[in-house]
């Protein structure tokens, strides 16, 4: 079942790519340069543990598509990791070049060439085994709920994924940013998954923890018609500030602007002034980088000091190389408005030296403080628990609730990290319900 | 400043960097910008009854992201009219008279032999090389390789030239061979004071895996072509030293050829016995422009060694090539990584574990982790070496050397990719020095462990 791509007109498609995808000359000249180590760091460092030096290598040789077996194999979501993973402070930070002063080996990109070009050449890389008549449903199909999908599909299994919005594919398609990864990119890969087995996807269709309305379905139904459940529930809407000002125009969730700006069609902030950022994390940098992009003067507000952020240097370097301004040592107090309602500023309390108020002039601000749990519906599961942060509460070795028949993984387990945590989560748990769905 | 210039049969060369007889030799123009370039001499290409070529003609050999690493070539002889290229020749030699002019000829009878020897040094060359080694196509027709395959013909056809010629010749020999001696001591027969070796060696360059035609591909058809370039040094560098320090054939001056690229190339030649060197691949590759950096490294490399001519280098490693069988027994190295230096790659590790002799350790492995990697021998501690090369690093990724288990190989150090990291150090054994022929001298050459037969056979 295709999923249709995502039609053009999106403000996405202004984005350059950070790290576009290599011709193959390039991509030889790159797998070259790779030491092949033995016992690499750069697969220690990989949350899935994708056999970096030996799919170099295969790309050295010329061999994209055993390349590709290995990266699929290790990480079936390699595709979207190779675009989307900060690779700086993974596989590529612990790169052995580092330590000898020199470039350390592009490894996302050599990534996402070599799933790319092998699919080109052979979408049907991977074939499923035989139908087991075993059903599993997956909640979400954000990163966690399609790489598990996509193992079991393989193993023979029948996946179903409910998808609560139109557009499948959670953040990996809303969410990242797009100089990383842009929506038909991300629905491409999403395709292919869905290719390799048996894997229906319903999108606009809610799980509820009660009883179910038209356009839902209980978590009881799912319990009594699956043999298994996956919970990948992603993460739910932007928080908020709680202060003067916050509703109305001008204002948006950091998570909901850059969704509107990968699948919106004409979606505009129109002309392009002055915008807060508020927030210190990946997500709060993401946006201020891309408004920046769109020509807005874009500055972050952070409450406490840079080194305190929780965002990845590498990318807050990247923000401010592109003219991202950051504003440290500032709690907002309101969003200042005119007669009219629009946004003229924000009022922010100096968090340090003497007390003192400044009013910052500003004609958007977006809130990038976190985002909501959405795993209220978990507790529909009998047995499944939420921990103090809302978090599903799993095995980590197994990632299986306190359920016996429901797995969870990805941004509702692990608080909100990346792509790859996503993949590696639903490794793990995969591997636990192809043990289960053989003993029963 | 070191004197570049040489003298080769007594024709002066302003350094000793000739080009080959090849393509970069093709015209008078090309010369002529060679000459500018810096080259001190060229040898013109081959001359002999004008000839037919294919299209294509080259295959090449990449190693990593190295281009060219090898080359293999099917072109044969000039093609263009022996007039045309006469009188280039003579307006080049007009134009730079102090650059060297060799001339390279290949023909079939002795009338041919006469009329072009004759013909070339009217138009000025100072040396005729005989081409007796292009391993293609002419071979085919009996010259080339076909005469430099066959001592007494090579000897022959060597002795029309050195009777017709008034200029000194150079015997051009082919390694496609079994011992280069024997065309060599057919030079000296033959009167002939110079040799240059080595010509190409016969080769296939690859295979199209799409049409399977091998390569360079000439519609649906290949053939064997002669390979050079880098690749080809150590085979030229081995039989040039055969040569060298033969008694006889060492006298002769020799034109060293096979994959010279740099100042360092042409330092080992001519440590190994040669008087110029030319170079062909390096110039096909990255032009003529690479003569600069051939005579400024090679002079700074003689100034830096207190040599102030191109002669005082000549042959110095001669007597160090030595038989096997001399080899000193007992002279012993053991491999040392320096954690300083080393970037915890490992390749180390592997290339002794699967290639070598497995003494080289990582460190963290329990003793039972080692023997299930493959290790028969443990040494009583492997140190946690953290690398020195990453500030505030804790990982211990510096591997070991078992010393007492290694043979001193070199493989480790060859492959670490960090120069200077690894280094062989010497271990004096505490024995005097002993080889096997003094081993086969005193009756100690039986190995215990052998074949029984052997045992009988073995004098107690």
């Amino acid at each position: 079942m295709l999923v249709p791509l995502a039609p053009p007109g999106m403000a996405e498609e202004h984005f350059v790519d950070k790290r576009p995808l290599y011709n193959a000359a390039e991509a030889t000249a790159e797998a070259n340069r790779c030491l092949y180590c033995v016992d690499a760091p750069c697969i220690a460092a990989c949350p899935t543990e994708i056999d970096i030096p030996t799919f170099i290598h295969k790309l050295a040789t010329g061999n994209v598509k055993g390349a590709a077996r290995t990266i699929l194999n290790a990480n079936i979501l390699g595709q979207s990791c190779g675009q989307a993973c900060p690779v700086e402070v993974l596989c590529a930070g612990a790169c052995v070049y580092n330590a000898w002063g020199r470039e350390p080996i592009a490894i996302g990109r050599l990534q996402r060439f070599g799933v790319e070009a092998a699919l080109r050449q052979d979408p049907g890389l991977f074939k499923a085994q035989p139908a087991t008549g075993k059903r599993i449903a997956l909640l979400g199909s954000g990163p966690a709920s399609v790489a598990a999908a996509g193992m079991l599909a393989l193993a023979g299994h029948s996946c179903v994924l409910f998808e609560k919005k139109r557009i499948p594919g959670g953040l990996n398609s809303l969410g990242i940013a797009p100089y990383k990864m842009k929506l038909p990119e991300a629905l491409k890969e999403l395709n292919w998954v869905l290719s390799l087995g048996d894997i229906e996807l319903r999108t606009d269709v809610e799980v509820v923890a009660g009883s179910a309305l038209p356009g839902q379905v209980s978590a009881q139904t799912l319990l009594e018609t699956f043999d298994g459940v996956f919970l990948g529930l992603g993460l739910g809407v932007d928080a908020r500030l709680g202060i003067e000002g916050e509703d109305g125009a001008g204002v948006y969730g950091a998570v909901q602007l850059i969704e509107l700006l990968k699948s919106r069609p004409g979606f505009s902030l129109g002309a392009a002034k002055r915008a807060l950022i508020i927030g210190g994390g990946n997500t709060a940098i993401d946006i201020a980088h891309e408004l920046v992009l769109l020509g807005w003067e874009s500055s972050m507000v952070y409450r406490r000091e840079a080194n305190q952020m929780s965002g990845y240097g590498h990318e807050l370097n990247g923000a401010r190389e592109h003219g991202v301004r950051l504003l440290e040592n500032r709690r907002p107090l309101a969003v200042l408005r005119g007669e009219g309602g629009e946004v003229t500023g924000l009022e922010v309390a100096l968090t340090q030296g003497k007390e003192a108020k400044e009013t910052l002039p500003a004609d958007l601000i977006v809130v990038a403080i976190g985002q909501s749990k959405a795993t209220q519906v978990a507790l529909g599961f009998p047995g499944v628990a939420l921990d103090s942060r809302g978090c599903v509460v799993v095995d980590p070795a197994t990632h299986r609730t306190h359920h016996p028949r429901v797995w969870s993984g990805g941004d509702c387990v692990n608080g909100g990290r990346e792509v790859v945590n996503a993949a590696a989560e639903a490794k793990l748990a995969v591997r636990d319900m192809q043990r289960f769905l053989r003993e029963h | 400043m070191a004197d570049l210039s040489i003298d080769f049969c007594g024709v002066k060369s302003p350094n000793p960097f000739w080009l080959a007889s090849a393509p970069p030799t093709n015209t008078g123009e090309q010369v002529m910008r060679a000459f500018d370039a810096g080259w001190g001499g060229a040898v013109w290409k081959t001359l002999g009854n004008p000839i037919v070529n294919v299209s294509s003609r080259f295959g090449g050999v990449d190693y990593g992201n190295g281009r060219l690493m090898g080359l293999n070539n099917i072109e044969l002889i000039t093609d263009r009219p022996l007039d045309v290229n006469l009188r280039e020749i003579a307006e080049v030699k007009r134009r730079y008279p102090g650059n060297t002019m060799v001339v390279s000829l290949m023909v079939e009878t002795k009338a041919e032999w006469k009329e072009i020897i004759r013909r070339s040094e009217d138009a000025g060359a100072d040396l005729l090389e005989l081409n007796f080694g292009c391993p293609h196509g002419m071979c085919e027709r009996g010259m080339g390789s076909a005469v430099g395959n066959e001592p007494k013909v090579l000897e022959e056809i060597a002795r029309w030239a050195v009777e017709f010629a008034r200029v000194p010749v150079i015997v051009k020999l082919t390694p496609n061979i079994g011992d280069i001696t024997e065309p060599g001591e057919a030079v000296v027969r033959s009167g002939a004071p110079a040799v240059s070796l080595i010509n190409t060696i016969k080769s296939i360059v690859g295979v199209d895996l799409d049409s399977f035609v091998p390569l360079p591909r000439v519609g649906n058809g290949s053939t064997n072509g002669g390979y050079c370039g880098p690749a080809v040094k150590p085979i030229a560098l081995h039989l040039l030293s055969q040569l060298a320090r033969h008694p006889q054939c060492g006298q002769l001056a020799i034109s060293g050829i096979g994959g010279i690229s740099t100042w360092r190339d042409a330092a080992e030649f001519i440590a190994l016995g040669s008087t110029s060197v030319q170079v062909c691949t390096a110039v096909m590759h990255h032009g003529y422009r690479i003569v600069e950096d051939l005579a400024e490294g090679l002079s700074d490399y003689l100034d830096s060694h207190g040599m102030r001519s191109v002669s005082e280098l000549r042959g110095r490693a001669v007597p160090h090539y030595q038989e096997w069988g001399d080899l000193d027994l007992n002279y012993r190295v053991v491999a040392d990584i320096n954690p300083d230096t080393c970037i915890g790659c490992q390749l180390c590790y592997v290339a002794c574990m699967d290639g070598s002799h497995q003494c080289i350790h990582l460190p963290g492995r329990t003793q039972a982790q080692s023997r299930a990697a493959g290790h028969l021998h443990l040494p009583d501690v492997i140190p946690l070496r953290v690398l020195n090369s990453v500030p505030g690093s804790t990982q211990a990724r510096v591997p070991y050397v078992d010393e007492p288990e290694c043979v001193g190989c070199n493989l480790c150090a060859l492959i670490c990719p960090v120069e200077g990291c690894i280094t062989m150090k010497e271990v004096p054994s505490g024995k005097p020095p002993q080889s096997w022929n003094d081993r086969v001298a005193a009756g100690q050459d039986f190995v215990p462990g052998g074949l029984e037969s052997t045992v009988r056979r073995t004098p107690s």
